[in-house]
């Protein structure tokens, strides 16, 4: 009777002190008013702390879900060919295709950006030689740009769009591809209105995996992107651990989490899913 | 039956009204096989130069990582150990790494086995245990740590290895439960009935039949926990301390520059891991 009870409840009780009441917390600091000398707080259902700090931050806000937006369709675009490609045409070499996709996973997220801070500094690999070659002006610079950080975070994430696709498409029947051949489909048609359709729960689930954490990331902004193009994440970090302004941090990580569940519904019922939940 | 008459046949079998049924081979052959190799090289080529730029000589008179190519040395490798704060950093990741993961994969394999098992009428609660798992993959990486302070700052718990350990577990949980249900999908109960009826009890039948059954999700959903947990940067930041994991460091130090023993663990590491996957494909087509 008990069993299921029992089975999920250490797991359970982990994920209820360590993840749902820290969010009530969370709330609750965001309308305490805190001292930034000791960081102590006092609860004085100061709503007006998220207007106050949407006001001063609402440009950092956009910055990270256009960079996070573009980061994402770029790679959607990018692992969509080849996902396919390899879901249909991997042959026997289809796990080792899979391995070269997860290759980025095998060095530590911060080395890899780290990396690539130095691959397009001004007189690294690609731009010096460029510049040497004299096919770039010499003052043209990458870093400290926004496409820098949306490049930075295209490649941090883009294994996490390319794998739910390739498992979507891999489910694919190819009967159903054959049928639409045989039933006078064009390419194209078989492409929009077969394939397509069968591979939304692959779409929902990179943008899961891809738009949400480039949406909070704040690595990529502070290695490539230099001072300017500040993202959010770099707001609440600097308001939780440099400020202890605890109460402005949790608004705006209110927010944050907020703008991402709206993101997630609203992609889901652009794609036209019922519930969330059939794509666990 | 002339030979020029069934050629074109060989070629692709022609459709109802002669058009070929199999479109054109000349992008599955070359365009797409050609674009996908060139995405695995953008995808390894930071880590080529990672690679390359652990072996490349320092000439000023800091220790750091150079943007220039300065010659070939292998000083960094046997000067592994040299940075003290890496080196511990290094190790405090490996333990914590293993000690979430044996967590998180005990947790989440119970409630895989409870989500898999039981619907509604004997599990109650059960849509709403999915919602909370679906919930803590959404939230975004910097609420999680964010709000985790704000409990840990609430109930004044110093900040360190506990902590960590904490954190890392929570996030992992949903990781492990998800990949444990979706290899169990298949599960036969029947198997565990018959060991039932020959005299098994409860717990023999989970050890002798159930366990063996599940390994390769549990093995799975524990590798991923592991990968988590090493790699995990933004949680760890907000709730490390005194006790700084191995990106929380690499992260410290873009700031005042990389000694360039920070690209020797991280070709180790990669070696490692690269390994360990050739490994366990070889392993997989063997049995195959």
């Amino acid at each position: 009777m008990l069993a299921p009870y029992l089975l999920s409840l250490p797991a359970g009780l982990w994920l209820l002190i360590l993840f749902l009441i820290p969010l009530v917390v969370m709330l609750s600091l965001s309308l305490q008013t805190c001292n930034f000398g000791t960081g102590a707080c006092v609860m004085t259902w100061h709503w007006a702390e998220f207007g106050q700090q949407l006001s001063l931050y609402h440009t950092q806000l956009l910055t990270s879900v256009w960079f996070a937006g573009a980061a994402t369709v770029i790679d959607l675009l990018i692992s969509f060919p080849i996902a396919y490609w390899i879901a249909f045409y991997g042959g026997n070499k289809k796990n080792f295709f899979l391995l070269m996709l997860l290759v980025p996973f095998f060095v530590s997220f911060v080395i890899r950006t780290v990396v690539w801070q130095f691959i397009l500094s001004d007189n690294g690999v690609i731009l010096g030689g460029l510049k040497h070659a004299h096919l770039l002006p010499q003052n043209f610079h990458v870093l400290a740009t926004g496409y820098a950080v949306v490049a930075g975070l295209a490649y941090n994430y883009l294994p996490f769009t390319a794998l739910p696709l390739y498992v979507a498409i891999e489910r694919i029947d190819r009967r159903v591809l054959d049928a639409a051949y045989d039933l006078y489909a064009t390419r194209r048609q078989a492409f929009a209105r077969v394939i397509l359709p069968l591979t939304i729960p692959g779409l929902f689930a990179a943008f899961l995996l891809t738009f949400v954490p480039a949406l909070g990331d704040y690595i990529n902004q502070q290695v490539l992107g230099g001072t300017s193009n500040t993202m959010i994440g770099t707001v609440i970090q600097n308001a939780f651990l440099t400020n202890l302004d605890y109460a402005g941090g949790s608004a705006l990580s209110a927010v944050l989490l907020a703008v991402a569940l709206l993101g997630i519904f609203a992609y889901a019922r652009l794609l036209g899913s019922r519930t969330i939940e059939e794509y666990l | 039956m002339s030979a020029v008459a069934t050629a074109p046949a060989t070629e692709a079998a022609p459709g109802p009204a002669g058009r070929p049924r199999r479109p054109r081979r000349r992008w599955t052959r070359f365009i797409l096989p050609a674009y996908s190799w060139l995405i695995i090289a953008y995808l390894v080529f930071p880590i080529a130069v990672m690679i390359l730029y652990s072996f490349n000589r320092v000439t000023t008179g800091l220790p750091q990582v150079s943007f220039a190519w300065n010659g070939f040395t292998t000083q960094w490798y046997q000067q592994w150990s040299n940075v003290s704060g890496l080196t511990s950093a290094f190790w405090l990741t490996i333990r914590l790494g293993i000690a979430s993961t044996v967590l998180a994969t005990v947790l989440g394999t119970l409630l895989a086995l409870a989500l898999v098992r039981y619907r509604p009428p004997r599990f109650r609660g059960k849509t709403l245990v999915e919602q909370v798992l679906f919930l803590n993959i959404a939230a975004p990486e910097i609420v999680l740590g964010a709000s985790l302070l704000g409990l840990f700052v609430t109930v004044t718990l110093a900040r360190g290895f506990l902590t960590l350990l904490l954190a890392h577990v929570m996030f992992s949980i949903a990781y492990v439960a998800i990949t444990v249900r979706a290899r169990m999908a298949g599960f036969d109960r029947s198997l565990e009935e018959a060991a039932q009826d020959l005299g098994a009890n409860a717990w023999v039948t989970f050890r002798k039949i159930t366990l063996p059954l599940i390994m390769p999700g549990v093995l799975a959903g524990a590798l991923m926990a592991f990968a988590l947990s090493i790699d995990d940067f933004v949680t760890s930041n907000f709730v490390s301390g005194s006790a700084v994991p191995f990106p929380v460091w690499v992260y410290g130090a873009t700031r005042i520059g990389i000694p360039p023993q920070v690209f020797v663990f991280g070709t180790a590491i990669f070696s490692v891991g690269i390994l360990c996957a050739i490994a366990s494909i070889v392993v997989g087509r063997r049995k195959a």
